[in-house]
């Protein structure tokens, strides 16, 4: 069981017998339950809230307006935004509580308390709240036209414009001189992330005062801690922030919440403890929301379709505010437009735009499957505009032809830290059996069936190991990108690992347990893995843009090898030999030439923590701990190949075959590494055939709950056929690269060019997502919705 | 999805629950299954301030043959009637469009009278009643009454049974060898159906019923006359839209929705061979 090994997860028994312990579940006496009382207008003036009624109903402990709140002095600071992209961006000050205006569907407008959960809500419903309606900026499209605002007290929507444009000249040069051209305009819709467990929250102040413990639904339980302390007041120090359980985020578990921040001070200054779990719903209007975005796209080709320019221009929904890294997500894709492809000239500028939706936010990928999804459907209006067999056109464009390479820098100004792009793309087509799928499409086409065939396919590289901390520096990222990891000997043999990465369902106790158990000869089982609650990993950065094997389990590892250098020493001073002469293999320690005479790892941790006979000036203890921020970040890549059948009569489009051949460097859990793949590829499917958050001209979102918002299931999904690559990253000790978002990142294109591909012999040139039947349907008939 | 208070009574008795309807009048609902019901009330939708449970009623739950007709008690389970080898032989559509309903979860709890008596245009099983013939036996204070499928829906949300009637039995005339098909269309499995047409046909007709294609569930009357008229199953289908008022919502609009209901109706009619 160890590192490569397809181990079953050692978290799973306990969760699939319902032992696992989600914030829900926790419980403490004295408990009070929050109810929001909500806007149910996208952008209108407070005039009055009137909690009277409230206050009288049963159970119901206080409420507070807004205004209240803001009196009591509980913030010390707005809601924080961590990544002011430029100088001059717009950040309008975000509290908790709205006290005069209210800027999206869902925000909270008062709070009120009470003994029970359906108490809470009960009381909400009586809070009267009098609101001035005012002209709501509903769409993206809206708030770039600027002819009402977002925030009334502003004269324009645009929140930010940012630019990576290392030539210009460059650029403007390919395109004067480009034998073919093609624009992309696409959309990237909304995206309600619907992590299984919904988010929830539960502030417990301690009996004696002074001292606090958050349990939250969250990803980023280190963060909460330094953010609730700025933005609250409450001393750091005071802090305690456990993430227990956490079923899902998907990027929507990372950020800091009006309602974390109201358990937190209401708790306090009550010195009762507070609690709030969000229904499906209050999800919907008030946890961020993912992508939004309006893409254009344009490449400049020579007559052998070699791409010589790519100029990108994005419009990004902010939503209502900026929260914690709301303007920063279109950087994230920034990097990556020109793909795997080697593109010499590159540019890209982005708008934010302030609406009164409900914010957006990092979502599964966060920026880059927005950026592989346009580079790729654009390749393939390129291939479609030369008659060229877009796996054709993809080879010609790869970077080192598509052979192995290390550390190339592309235009966008990134180095990638290794790839091998030409036998992945090869294996994946093999896999599909690409040449017979072409001819089943003609035959089919030529018969003129009912049922068409379509065959998309991408090739698509991510950054992910997020980050090296001067890169986010420079991108004015107000974080460091390191990770902490604590590995003790203990001195019955067992080991702890503290680890600052916090899992939300990805198996870090497993995976963590199979990098000590190879590092250490030992078993697996024998690991503890410590980890969610600051009390006990101290220092961390927690889980987002799959960072935690690639960061985190390097530092693990790290810190492994610390602990193996410190315990060669012991042995050498055992041994009475010199420390180059011992060697080390699978746990043991051996005398150079004496393989017989050794001793284990884990017998001198005994050792240490007698510390009888330690070398002079040696320590106590066999513990060791290691901050490892990543020289580089990491870029995994891979080829899919979705196939759909199209039903010409009612427009309906079913996936019929999905291969996968991705690139994640070394695995160090095979059996890991294939659900994130699959999770992965069926979020991407859902939007481009199911999701779409769906507002009115109002402001409404029109699919609040699961009876509407589709996400895909099982029956919707084909049997997803994978396989892998293995191409070692050089950005860290154990040559990992990610793999969490990467399903994602390839997918949606590959359906949708799948769809397009499909639709071509009826002049179909693109698509917008999600490819509903009735779009497909409209499509068919020559009708462009 | 929090949902507002009520008081919950339970009903050991058809007559217990007509009791208990009667006393608390439009303020009550029957729960059997709950799987139409609860999310409304989660959703704030039904505020209903009793809820007298008729899910212990396990002698409304049955499927016997009598005479030339199939007798189904109103709560059985969708789970029930997609299983029942009565039902297979006699009634092989409805056994089918039961297991077309929801997910095996929605089966296991929801049921037949629950489906019919909630009317939602966007069902399965009452454009299986209406296209399968069938009758609804009803409960009240003033005793028993039998009502028409084609009778029994009367608006949206809306049925010909008064708020102090319980729906006790479910009835069908036996059609073992009827040609049949029932297609829905939907964007998950799991889902209502955007349109779905039940089609039946015998010697003597065809009787053709279209879900979600107007405020409730209804009979394509111009298909069927259409048909009647000898047209063929061709130009029949092209009338499936033909006096419809069909939704508009986030799946589809009034002209896709009519241009589906051709093109399935046209399906159906090809399976059926009418």
């Amino acid at each position: 069981m160890t590192i490569g090994t397809p181990m079953l997860r050692k978290e799973d028994p306990k969760l699939l017998t319902g032992e696992g312990k989600f914030v829900d579940d926790i419980h403490v006496s004295g408990e009070l339950w929050m109810g929001m009382v909500r806007s149910p207008m996208a952008h209108a003036k407070i005039l009055s809230v009137d909690v009277s009624e409230a206050l009288k109903m049963p159970g119901v402990h206080s409420a507070y307006s807004g205004a209240d709140l803001n009196g009591m002095g509980l913030w010390a600071a707005p809601l924080p935004c961590a990544w002011p992209v430029t100088e001059d961006m717009v950040n309008p000050p975000h509290f908790p509580v709205a006290a005069e205006y209210a800027r999206h569907v869902g925000e909270i407008v008062a709070v009120v308390l009470a003994d029970s959960r359906y108490g809470a809500a009960d009381a909400a419903e009586a809070v009267i709240v009098d609101f001035e309606q005012l002209p709501a900026v509903a769409s993206l499209d809206e708030a770039v036209a600027d002819s009402k605002m977002a925030h009334s007290d502003l004269s324009t929507n645009k929140a930010y414009h940012w630019a990576l444009e290392p030539d210009n000249a460059a650029v403007e040069a390919a395109f004067a001189n480009a034998a073919h051209t093609v624009t992309g305009n696409f959309v990237q819709q909304r995206m309600i992330p619907a992590a299984m467990e919904p988010r929830g929250v539960l502030a417990v102040p301690s009996p004696h005062g002074g001292e606090l413990t958050l349990y939250s639904a969250s990803q980023v339980p280190h963060l909460l801690k330094v953010l609730i302390a700025a933005t609250t007041g409450l001393p750091e120090n005071k802090l305690r922030v456990i993430a227990p359980a956490v079923g899902g985020g998907f990027g929507a578990k990372l950020n800091v919440n009006p309602d974390e921040l109201l358990a937190a001070t209401l708790s306090n200054k009550l010195a009762k403890p507070v609690r709030w779990t969000e229904t499906r719903s209050e999800a919907a209007f008030s946890t961020h929301q993912g992508r939004g975005q309006n893409q254009r796209i344009e490449l400049a080709a020579d007559a052998d379709g070699k791409v010589t320019g790519c100029r990108v221009h994005l419009d990004a929904d902010m939503g209502a505010y900026m929260m914690l890294i709301t303007p920063g997500v279109p950087l994230l894709g920034s990097f990556l437009y020109t793909g795997v492809y080697d593109i010499p000239a590159f540019g890209f500028t982005c708008d934010g735009h302030f609406t009164n939706l409900t914010p957006t936010d990092a979502y599964r990928g966060a920026g880059r499957p927005e950026a592989s999804y346009a580079i790729e459907r654009a390749m393939d209006m390129l291939a479609a505009e030369m008659g060229m067999d877009p796996a054709e056109l993809r080879r010609r464009n790869y970077i080192a032809g598509g052979d192995h390479f290390e550390n190339f820098t592309v235009s966008s100004t990134l180095a990638f830290d290794s790839g091998h792009y030409g036998p992945n793309l090869d294996k994946a087509l093999e896999m599909a059996d690409y040449d017979g799928l072409r001819a089943e499409q003609k035959k089919r086409r030529d018969a003129g069936d009912a049922k068409q065939l379509g065959i998309g396919m991408v090739t698509y590289v991510e950054i992910c190991g997020l980050a090296p901390s001067r890169a986010l520096g420079g991108l004015n990222f107000n974080s460091g990108g390191w990770e902490h990891a604590t590995v003790r000997m203990l001195p019955t043999g067992k080991v702890e690992v503290v680890s600052g990465s916090t899992p939300h369902g990805q198996g870090h106790e497993t995976s963590w347990s199979q990098i000590i158990a190879t590092k250490f000869g030992m078993d697996p089982n024998d690991v503890e893995v410590l980890h969610s609650d600051t009390a006990l990993s101290p220092l961390g950065l927690d889980t987002y843009g799959s960072r935690s094997l690639s960061v985190g389990g390097v530092a693990i590892a790290m810190a492994a090898d610390k602990v193996i250098e410190k315990a060669r020493l012991m042995a050498a001073h055992m041994f009475e030999a010199a420390p180059g002469d011992v060697e080390y293999e699978n746990g043991s320690f051996s005398v150079k030439g004496t393989p017989a005479k050794s001793v284990h790892i884990a017998e001198l941790g005994f050792g240490a923590f007698l510390a009888h006979d330690l070398p002079d000036g040696m320590e106590p203890n066999l513990q060791e701990q290691v901050s490892f921020d990543p020289p580089n970040f990491a870029f995994p890549f891979g080829t899919h190949v979705a196939v759909v059948e199209i039903d010409e009569g009612t427009g309906n489009v079913e996936l019929l075959d999905y291969i996968a051949v991705d690139d994640c460097g070394n695995q160090v859990n095979p059996l890991i590494v294939e659900g994130q793949v699959h999770g992965g590829i069926v979020q991407g499917v859902g939007q481009a055939l199911f999701e779409a958050a769906a507002y009115d001209e109002d402001g409404n979102c029109q699919n609040p709950s699961f009876l509407d918002y589709l996400v895909p299931s099982p029956m919707e999904m084909p049997n997803i056929k994978t396989d892998y690559t293995y191409t070692p990253s050089t950005s860290n000790i154990l040559g990992v690269k990610g793999v969490g978002e990467a399903g994602t990142i390839g997918s949606a294109a590959a359906v949708m060019n799948a769809v397009v591909d499909g639709l071509s012999p009826h002049g179909v040139k693109d698509m917008k997502m999600p490819a509903t039947p009735q779009r497909v349907w409209n499509a068919i008939q020559g009708v462009t919705v | 999805m929090i949902p507002a208070a009520f008081d919950y009574v339970t009903a050991d008795s058809a007559d217990a629950a007509i009791a208990a309807l009667t006393e608390h009048g439009d303020e009550a609902k029957l729960l059997a299954g709950g799987h139409s019901l609860i999310p409304l009330m989660k959703f704030r939708l039904a505020t209903p301030s009793v809820l007298i449970d008729i899910g212990r009623l396990s002698d409304l739950s049955y499927i016997k043959e009598d005479g030339d007709q199939v007798a189904v008690g109103a709560m059985t389970t969708h789970r029930a009637i997609e299983n029942s080898d009565v039902l297979k032989a006699q009634l092989p559509m409805l056994a089918h469009v039961a297991g077309q309903v929801g997910d095996p979860s929605v089966r296991h709890r929801g049921t037949l009278g629950g489906s019919i008596a909630h009317g939602d245009p966007a069902s399965d099983l009452p454009a299986a009643l209406l296209a399968l013939g069938g009758s609804v036996v009803v409960k009240g204070p003033n005793g028993e009454r039998t009502i028409a499928a084609d009778d029994f829906f009367t608006g949206f949300l809306e049925t010909a049974l008064a708020p102090d009637e319980l729906m006790t039995e479910l009835r069908f005339p036996k059609m073992p060898d009827a040609k049949w098909s029932y297609q829905k269309f939907n964007r998950r499995a799991q889902d209502w159906a955007i349109v779905g047409v039940a089609a039946v046909t015998n010697p003597m007709n065809t009787s053709v019923a279209l879900v979600n294609m107007g405020a409730m569930p209804l009979r394509a009357e111009a298909v069927e006359a259409a048909l009647q008229g000898g047209a063929s199953a061709a130009d029949a289908a092209a009338k499936a839209g033909d006096g419809m008022s069909p939704p508009t919502d986030l799946n589809a609009d009034a002209n896709y929705r009519n241009a589906l209901a051709q093109t399935l109706v046209a399906r159906a009619l090809a399976e059926t061979g009418a």
